[in-house]
């Protein structure tokens, strides 16, 4: 791992406006003053409770949601986002080849035959057989449907993923097989991933770095083994004993 | 054992809607009679193998005039679901995706149209462009036609706008209409479909309202309408010309009815 960055935030401080027409206008302040770097070939891990902040500021990485103060610096092109459920992240009108091949019209710079080379190069990283092609996301496994997303994810060849829970809706031997993979895949494909969870097993198992978040904060930030080893903070020690 | 029950709905309504188009596309090129020729036959002539809806006080057959006069209804009907459906979609699909001041203000706007009778706004429209054309009353009646398709439309997309889909293919850096072209309206169609086949039963119900009132087409084309409005003064006389003609449209709106209700009963078996 190197000290190299994919991604840098400096206090950024982020929130929520609401209010329509009619409305009062109200701020929900989410995040804040939240600093850290992502380093090139590493998995880092988020965790924290549900209602934390962690989606938003994976919208804020992603310019969703714009930083009220502070600074997200990329350091590499558009990073792509894996999802949850791995169901609605796939347009359930399209077959498997067409979700695959989106990402590559809509850049617009390679010919039929490039993207079908393409589409099948990364079918084959994800290790998917090629009869899923013809298949639409309903009649997919959870897994298979969860590699197509990593596959339409990584088809742009981005060097910075975020993945927001992707193994959480899968069973445990499923969940195992896709962190393989991602493991595998970031070591081929030279990249790096923010990982958020709220399962600390998976992070323990997949995450070289780990940030904790409470209420919009990162309240601790370490290597896996010294934070989970001797966590510092009582809020990591309360996640830590829930997880056991 | 539910499904075949879907298709049994999908098929008898495709049936029945596909013999009355048949008969419709037909009598563009031909019919038993020259519908508006007069005595073709006796005058109030009973239902028979030669004249099968019977004949009317002109001695008209009644049958080719349902032929030709369903015609009539049937584009008319198509045309208004074609541009209600079309700008309906194209506002709700705008405001929905995008929501907003133009939002709230278009669909404001939709409620105070939908809180008139629709036949009513119809007369008023028409009222204004001239009466007496059959383009006027496709005009009126497709604006009329747009609020409800909007709202639906509108609902739909505002339902998918945060779909992870459609983050994804944001992030991809889709443009917005690419999004709401290609990823959102293949979705929608469950809900897009049975407004559609809806929407046009309420257009021949519409059309046939006005052309009773006699602010729809005007003689001498025949609609189902006008007929029917025809048929009333003779009812008594003829009463085959009321019941063959008002019979024809129950027949069209059922079995577009029945092609919505599957549709609509396969979106719920889907989700």
């Amino acid at each position: 791992m190197s000290e190299e960055l994919v991604l840098s935030l400096q206090h950024v401080t982020s929130g929520y406006r609401e209010g329509g027409l009619f409305g009062r206008k109200t701020y929900q302040e989410v995040l804040h003053d939240v600093s850290f770097d992502v380093r090139r070939g590493e998995i880092l891990g988020l965790v924290g409770e549900s209602g934390t902040g962690k989606s938003t500021l994976a919208r804020t990485i992603l310019g969703m949601v714009e930083p009220d103060k502070g600074e997200v610096v990329h350091y590499t092109k558009r990073p792509q986002m894996i999802f949850q459920d791995p169901y609605s992240s796939l347009n359930p009108a399209y077959t498997v080849e067409w979700i695959l091949e989106e990402p590559l019209r809509i850049y617009g710079k390679y010919d039929t035959a490039e993207r079908k080379r393409r589409v099948r190069e990364m079918l084959e990283r994800v290790e998917l057989p090629e009869e899923v092609l013809a298949a639409k996301p309903s009649e997919l496994s959870g897994g298979q449907r969860q590699r197509v997303s990593i596959a339409a994810a990584l088809i742009m060849r981005p060097r910075f993923i975020i993945a927001d829970e992707p193994v959480s809706a899968l069973d445990v031997t499923i969940q195992a097989q896709i962190l393989q993979l991602l493991r595998q895949l970031r070591d081929e494909l030279d990249l790096s991933f923010l990982f958020i969870s709220h399962d600390l097993n998976v992070v323990y198992q997949l995450c070289d770095r780990v940030l904790v978040m409470k209420q919009g904060r990162i309240v601790e930030q370490g290597a896996v083994e010294e934070i989970f080893d001797h966590p510092k903070e009582e809020y990591t020690k309360q996640l830590l004993a829930a997880a056991e | 054992m539910k499904k075949t029950s879907m298709n049994g709905y999908l098929a008898a309504g495709l049936i029945l809607t596909g013999v009355l188009v048949l008969l419709i596309v037909a009598g563009y090129f031909w019919t038993p009679y020259d519908p508006n020729a007069m005595s073709v036959g006796p005058k109030f002539a009973k239902p028979s193998l030669q004249y099968l809806l019977g004949t009317d006080n002109f001695g008209r057959d009644i049958f080719s005039r349902v032929m030709k006069g369903a015609g009539t209804t049937f584009a008319i009907a198509v045309a208004t679901v074609v541009i209600g459906a079309v700008f309906g979609t194209l506002l709700g699909a705008l405001t929905g995706y995008f929501g907003g001041l133009a939002d709230a203000v278009l669909m404001r706007l939709g409620d105070i149209l939908t809180a008139f009778p629709s036949i009513l706004l119809a007369m008023v429209i028409i009222s204004i462009m001239g009466p007496g054309k059959t383009v006027n009353v496709v005009l009126a009646l497709g604006l009329v036609f747009i609020p409800s398709f909007a709202r639906v439309t509108r609902t739909a997309y505002a339902g998918l706008r945060d779909a992870n889909y459609v983050k994804s293919a944001r992030l991809m850096g889709a443009s917005s209409a690419r999004i709401l072209w290609v990823h959102i309206l293949p979705n929608i169609m469950q809900v897009l479909l049975p407004a559609i086949t809806i929407g046009f039963n309420n257009a021949v119900l519409a059309e046939a309202s006005m052309s009773y009132l006699g602010i729809g087409v005007t003689p001498p084309d025949a609609s189902m309408g006008y007929m029917l409005s025809e048929a009333q003064g003779m009812f008594g006389a003829a009463p085959w010309y009321a019941l063959g003609t008002g019979f024809f449209m129950v027949l069209l709106i059922f079995g577009v009815g029945l092609i919505g209700e599957s549709l609509q009963r396969r979106d719920g078996e889907v989700d």
